[in-house]
């Protein structure tokens, strides 16, 4: 499948802002943070900022960005639409509490609120990774593991923009720089397992179904229906050479888990520091998860080439 | 609404014959000729004369070959929106731009609240929807829905432009819904089936398939293939070479 690019920046950013929405309301619920009302009011500008963008640049690839309210419609049967919903009704308990720390407030509201929050940011990023897994024409999306990866992707950057952020103000918790290693590991293992999973599934559907022609024999295409690309080809078509992206997984592992682990593990040792491994360690896993949204993409394949001289998908 | 209804009045569909097709895309230019003066118009086209043409088109025509030796074939292979019973493509549609009609089954585009997002596209496992960057908005087989109720018409002419058009008659149109109508007659007699049954959105298009080859005793396919004689190096023949070459020279 064709990578667009805003598709890859909205995912990203509004997934890392969720992830961050849903520790800072957590780090409320439980009284796990020092009392420090910029901190936590610094924290939900960033996450609603990034979330902002993300659902700014999601828009730049509709056709008609100015209908875009009618996507709200069709939450009875389209995750699409269902994610909309969830990504607007997240912004009221979020805004409600930046507002009462800008304010000052001193009130027992936070609580309900930031409960609210964190289930509105877990409930957007399965919306968006239902999405994927909802297209049974694309085998490496239509899987369990999809909405899995996409929640805990979205945990452990939000994780990192957590401890950073913290780490700017004061002491980071150890209990942030532990989910943040634990969050690293899953991902890691969750990705790995996932990539083993579409590799030995080679496809069950094939031309030859595809055109009904198998009694025959097998289907090779002669001539294309046009001599340049269509629609269907360069959006449906796109696909990174085997040896290319196999590279590019080493560099996920290392840039969006291994290294930011490195980087979380010497601050909470050392003590000292700590903003700039933070820092180094969100900087390295921002350019991995970009590797990664992108390598979702273009590893993703999809039942219409077989029209088009794929034998099997 | 991007609800599929639970079921239609009709199911209005295309047959196609692989038998009978020769591959002349006399179907997807007439196809595109009506369409983008109609309930599709326009039809983007993108460099339509330069190096890189692309544009968006409700139907093409690919020509696959199939099998091997002496039996392989060449199978003509016309394409577009199968109106499926139960497709994704309408129940992914955020806006419910992308539906399904409860009369006869046409599955449609709203080109007044389509957002363009494309992920209908995603959900259709036939490669059936074409996305137009001018318009910016999803464009799909209408079952030429402004021909085959328009009065102000010729009755011949509704139907589809592309049955319309198809000069060998390898294409039929009607209501598949229906088992008396000519189309289900013909695909019960022929065999008529579903591209990519297994997926299970349930086309409602039917293709027949290509029938198998006569073998009659005695025909080509049954005796070996006709050698040419070898030069036998005789006089007459050197006489021929010779006029041959002087004539040619
Ligand atoms: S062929 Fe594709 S576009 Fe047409 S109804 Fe089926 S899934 Fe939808
Ligand atoms: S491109 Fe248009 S018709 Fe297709 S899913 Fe998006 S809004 Fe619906």
């Amino acid at each position: 499948m064709h990578p667009a690019y805003s598709v890859i920046v909205f995912t990203t950013a509004s997934g890392a802002g969720y992830g961050l929405l849903f520790w800072l309301s957590l780090a409320q619920v439980f009284g796990l943070m020092p009392v420090d009302r910029w901190l936590s009011f610094t924290q939900i500008v960033v996450a609603l900022g990034l979330i902002t963008a993300g659902l700014i640049s999601s828009t730049l690839h509709l056709g008609h960005s100015e209908r875009a309210i009618g996507a709200f419609s069709q939450w009875r049967t389209s995750w699409l639409s269902r994610e909309g919903v969830a990504a607007v009704a997240t912004y009221v308990p979020s805004g409600l509490m930046a507002f009462i720390w800008l304010l000052g407030v001193e009130t027992s509201w936070v609580i309900p609120l930031a409960l609210l929050s964190a289930a509105g940011a877990v409930v957007t990023v399965y919306c968006t990774g239902m999405i994927y897994a909802s297209l049974r024409t694309i085998r490496q999306w239509y899987l369990g593991l999809v909405p899995a990866n996409y929640l805990v992707l979205a945990a452990v950057t939000g994780a990192l923009l957590f401890a950073l952020t913290t780490a700017i103000f004061e002491q980071v918790p150890a209990w942030v720089s532990v989910a943040c290693l634990i969050g690293l590991a899953t991902a890691a293992a969750l990705k790995s397992w996932y990539w083993q999973t579409i590799d030995a599934d080679p496809g069950k559907y094939t031309a030859e179904m595809a055109t009904g022609l198998g009694h025959i024999g097998k289907v090779r295409p002669l001539d294309p229906p046009h001599t340049r690309p269509n629609f269907v080809m360069r959006e449906m078509g796109y696909a990174v050479a085997r040896k290319h992206a196999e590279k590019l997984r080493r560099f996920v592992l290392l840039g969006l888990f291994a290294v930011p682990a490195f980087m979380v593990l010497i601050a909470l040792l050392l003590g000292i520091g700590a903003p700039v491994f933070y820092l180094i360690a969100t900087c390295v896993a921002a350019v991995g998860i970009i590797v990664e949204r992108w390598l979702f993409f273009a590893e993703a394949e999809h039942v219409s080439m077989l029209f088009y001289g794929h034998e099997r998908a | 609404m991007t609800s599929l209804p639970a079921t239609t009045n009709k199911k209005l569909g295309l047959v196609i014959d692989l038998d009978i097709c020769v591959g002349c895309h006399a179907c997807a230019t007439s196809c595109k000729e009506w369409n983008t003066g109609g309930y599709s118009a326009p039809l983007s086209d993108h460099d339509p004369y330069g190096g890189d043409p692309s544009g968006a088109w409700l139907n093409r025509v690919h020509a696959f070959e199939v099998g091997e030796g002496a039996n392989a074939k060449t199978v003509h292979f016309p394409r577009s929106c199968l109106h499926c019973e139960t497709p994704d493509c309408v129940t992914v549609c955020p806006t419910g731009a992308s539906y399904k009609r409860e009369e006869d089954g046409i599955v449609l585009v709203n080109p007044d609240t389509c957002i363009g997002c494309k992920l209908c596209s995603w959900a259709c496992p036939y490669g059936a929807r074409e996305y137009d960057y001018d318009d910016g908005v999803m464009k799909k087989c209408t079952l030429c829905v402004d021909r085959i109720y328009n009065e102000s018409i010729p009755e011949v002419d509704r139907i589809p432009a592309c049955v319309r058009a198809c000069p060998t008659g390898a294409r039929g149109f009607g209501d598949l819904g229906d088992p008396d109508s000519d189309v289900s007659k013909n695909v019960a007699a022929r065999g008529g089936y579903n591209l990519l049954d297994e997926f299970g959105y349930k086309p409602v298009n039917k293709y027949l398939p290509p029938r198998a080859p006569v073998s009659v005793a005695g025909t080509k396919s049954d005796r070996p293939a006709e050698q040419v004689p070898k030069p036998d190096g005789s006089a007459v023949e050197r006489l021929f070479a010779w006029a041959d070459q002087a004539l040619s020279r």
